[in-house]
């Protein structure tokens, strides 16, 4: 037994670090600012670099440029830097340049409550670049979850030639409870594909059937062109609607064609649940501990915590939705999954949120009200 | 020329779609043969653009070449010159690009003092758009955007670069091309952030709106506005009128940052603190 | 059997409970229990309200916030008059009497009132100590970790060249609360 007492935002940090991540871009921000902390005291260690860039836009843009150069790459922001970082973000998922972008959600909209929790960026992390387009959205809901989730964006990110966001709220970022580094010495690191043809034969955007293409690190004798227009499969601009429709359509199924490997959740209770909790993030430790209580009072309640937030775990839902009385969803927002959760459901079950945007963590009590409400 | 052309331009990818009487086109020359002069290695080297007519300089250019987002194009080659230092970075930009949505990047591209070599072509006016007015536009000339004259005060790229502590800051015209080239190799060599403003034309955007009606017309201005900085140290206020200086108007010593985070990367590996 | 400390630590920003709470929870993992810290605050470092909770539990611990603590320690006027409203009959209270002056709103029958920045400033010369002086005083009045966890977790945390400083601080502050608490029982 290895324990150490940490906090969300450092064991994320730490996390990166074992992934290989040996780039960090960003700007301070409460409240993910230890991120960053972390890692400009422990990149230099590694033979990393790390730099304070000047804006939130000039982050994302150096992470993605380092990125290019073959370094794993991190930045992490809150709020209103998340707002800011879209555009590059959006270039990002276009260029299918791997990076993690980790967004310690605090109260909105704008300058909002710096120093309290929400979990009201939910939407913002799939649809907050203009365009359609994919990305991963992973969410802890515990410290020890901050570093090995933290290793599997990472790993996502490269495999899937995609930015990750790395989805946490401030109540996990500024929480400390002890990690067992004994546990979590082993995890698996994925580092992404380099070519296996000669420069002349290289075609940068002609991925193989994975779907998936493979770019060559900036400086290693193969020269090819990025750039943020739409463009074929030797990166070039293209307006050809063929082109285009190819292009983005191979985009979005990079992803959807792997939705086994990329979505993850934990579930318990279902079977023979009269209601199941669905909650993300620090909301499902409440919902944990309201699960619990209804169990210990006989009450058949169960809990389902999407791990993997974007792509959405819908055929799960989908499943729960036809043997449940309800679903309820808590979540420090007004009710920003239950829609998704409402869409996969397709009416076969009620809805119902537990919604709170005062700045305060939801507490079991809230929960437990709301799931008494229906049996 | 013949040589730098053949090497250096990605052939498959031309001709390019910059307007008849752009200048564009001369700087890119310059910048080709520059690089024929430095004899630099193509894979070692990336060039990065950001959104605008200048942008599409790195469709043109064969080396690793990175399109970015508008005003962001420093920002991406700070990532990609601290990630890997070995790296030559060249970055083209327009004058809005540059200095409007961009111009926090160039301030701290120019605080930092990274190994960067920019190259600011100025058209005075957003071209691709169809003629906005940039901060470069000068008081009193017209855009779309400024129906009745520009009112706002112009900026002096120059200044403003050098003020914030690029180490290397000249002025070119698309009429003096061979020594723009000059130019382009001296700053590349300085170990530091190099500015290099190439002033360029835009007959179609600009010219035309403003009483010059086409290329000749406008690159004769060039010629007649132009001043080399050695020239104008033996002439008056009053001879200096309305002309602005070309060649290399700044250069400094200063710690180069790729350099001095290497340093430190050092020292706290040794244990330091 | 089921074993739960709900343990607030309230006073003033700069006083150093954050990193008290950080070491409490880390003794008790050293303990063999789990253990949580969390704080809240507002946006100054120094002189606003500040709050540090650590639960300790023999299980899991899913919810990381306080509602009624069953320990409150209170460093400052403002801290006690706003917490000790949610504190039930059963729960200990332990109140730096240096810092605050009004006493009774509480319903607390534990109730220990000790000099913590006082004696901080006697034993080390340093106020700034009255944090470990806390934790000592907290250890030897509810025994929620054991004194050798305790020593190691301050140990941990605290910068190099103070850990004489410090031992004197939590042995202070441990004295004081065993002595408050034999003449309570007696």
């Amino acid at each position: 037994m290895n324990k150490k007492v940490m906090q969300g935002n450092e064991a994320c940090a730490h996390g990166a670090l074992a992934a290989g991540v040996r780039f960090f871009g960003g700007y301070p921000i409460t409240p993910s600012t230890e991120v960053a902390e972390v890692m400009a005291k422990e990149l230099p260690k590694v033979g990393g670099k790390f730099i304070q860039m000047e804006d939130e836009i000039a982050s994302m843009a150096a992470v993605i440029g380092a990125s290019l150069t073959g370094k794993k790459v991190l930045t992490a922001t809150s709020g209103p830097g998340f707002s800011l970082k879209q555009e590059n973000l959006g270039y990002a998922c276009l260029t299918e340049v791997p990076c993690v972008v980790v967004n310690v959600q605090r109260g909105g909209p704008s300058t909002g409550l710096p120093t309290s929790p929400a979990q009201s960026d939910v939407m913002q992390a799939k649809w907050g670049t203009h365009g359609d387009h994919p990305i991963i959205v992973i969410s802890p809901s515990t410290v020890k979850e901050c570093y090995t989730l933290t290793v599997r964006a990472v790993n996502l990110a490269e495999k899937y030639m995609t930015p990750v966001v790395f989805l946490m709220d401030e109540v996990i970022g500024h929480l400390r409870e002890p990690i067992d580094f004994d546990e979590v010495k082993d995890l698996e690191v994925v580092d992404r594909k380099k070519p296996d043809v000669s420069p002349e034969e290289y075609v940068s955007y002609a991925a193989g059937e994975d779907g998936i293409p493979v770019l060559a690190p900036f400086g290693t004798g193969y020269r090819y062109h990025v750039t943020g227009l739409t463009h074929d499969e030797q990166g070039f601009s293209t307006m050809a609607p063929p082109v285009v429709a190819r292009m983005n359509q191979r985009l979005m199924d990079k992803i959807d064609n792997n939705l086994d490997d990329i979505i993850t959740f934990e579930s318990e209770n279902l079977e023979d649940a009269d209601v199941v909790l669905v909650a993300y993030g620090s909301s499902a430790r409440s919902a944990k501990e309201a699960m619990r209580w209804l169990n210990a009072a006989d009450q058949n309640v169960g809990l389902f915590r999407p791990i993997t937030i974007w792509p959405f775990p819908e055929k799960e839902i989908r499943k729960i939705a036809g043997n449940v009385k309800a679903i309820v969803v808590p979540e420090m927002n007004m009710g920003q999954l239950k829609l998704e959760i409402e869409r996969a459901a397709a009416g076969l079950t009620k809805v119902i949120g537990v919604n709170k945007v005062d700045g305060e963590p939801i507490t079991p009590e809230e929960i437990i009200n709301a799931v008494k409400g229906v049996l | 020329m013949n040589s730098a052309y053949e090497k250096y331009f990605r052939q498959d990818r031309l001709p390019h779609i910059w307007c008849p009487g752009c200048g564009n086109g001369i700087v890119l020359s310059a910048f080709a043969r520059a690089m024929e002069e430095l004899n630099i290695d193509q894979d070692k080297t990336v060039v990065v653009s950001g959104i605008g007519c200048s942008s599409r300089a790195t469709t043109y250019v064969d080396f690793n070449t990175l399109h970015t987002t508008h005003g962001r194009a420093l920002a991406f080659a700070t990532g990609v010159k601290l990630a890997n230092p070995e790296l030559n970075v060249f970055v083209f930009m327009g004058d809005g690009d540059s200095s409007a949505i961009g111009g926090n990047h160039l301030i701290h591209a120019s605080r930092r003092n990274i190994d960067i070599t920019a190259i600011i072509i100025d058209n005075n006016i957003y071209g691709m758009t169809g003629g906005q007015y940039s901060p470069l536009t000068p008081t009193g000339k017209k855009a779309t955007t400024a129906p009745y004259g520009m009112v706002e005060r112009n900026f002096d790229l120059c200044e403003l670069v050098k003020g914030a502590g690029a180490t290397f800051v000249a002025r070119g015209t698309v009429y003096h091309a061979k020594q723009l080239t000059d130019l382009i190799v001296a700053g590349a060599k300085n170990k530091g952030f190099s500015v290099i403003e190439a002033v360029s034309q835009c007959p179609i955007s600009y010219g035309r709106r403003n009483k010059m009606k086409n290329a000749l017309e406008m690159i004769n201005w060039q010629k007649e506005h132009a001043v080399n900085v050695k020239a104008a140290q033996k002439m008056n206020p009053e001879q200096l009128k309305d002309k602005f200086l070309i060649g290399e108007l700044y250069r400094a010593e200063a710690p180069e940052y790729t350099a001095e985070y290497d340093k430190l990367i050092e020292r706290v590996q040794k244990g330091g603190k | 059997m089921f074993e739960k400390w709900d343990i607030r630590l309230s006073g003033t920003g700069g006083q150093g409970l954050i990193l008290g709470g950080i070491i409490l929870a880390s003794a008790a993992v050293k303990d063999g229990f789990n253990a949580v810290q969390s704080q809240s605050y507002g946006p100054e470092a120094r002189g606003g309200a500040s709050k540090a909770e650590v639960i300790i539990s023999n299980q899991e611990i899913f919810y990381p916030k306080i509602a009624n603590a069953n320990t409150l320690l209170a460093m400052s006027q403002q801290a006690y008059d706003k917490y000790c409203v949610d504190i039930t009959e059963d729960a200990t209270i332990i109140i730096d009497s240096t810092l605050v002056k009004n006493i009774g709103a509480d319903k607390a029958k534990k109730r220990f009132i000790i000099p913590i920045t006082e004696l901080a400033k006697k034993e080390t010369g340093r106020e700034m100590t009255a944090n470990i002086v806390a934790l000592g005083a907290i250890v030897g009045i509810t025994k929620v970790v054991s004194e050798e966890a305790i020593k190691e977790a301050v140990l941990e945390r605290i910068p190099a060249g103070t850990e004489e400083m410090n031992m004197k601080a939590l042995n202070a502050g441990m004295k004081a609360g065993q002595e408050l608490l034999q003449t309570m029982a007696s």
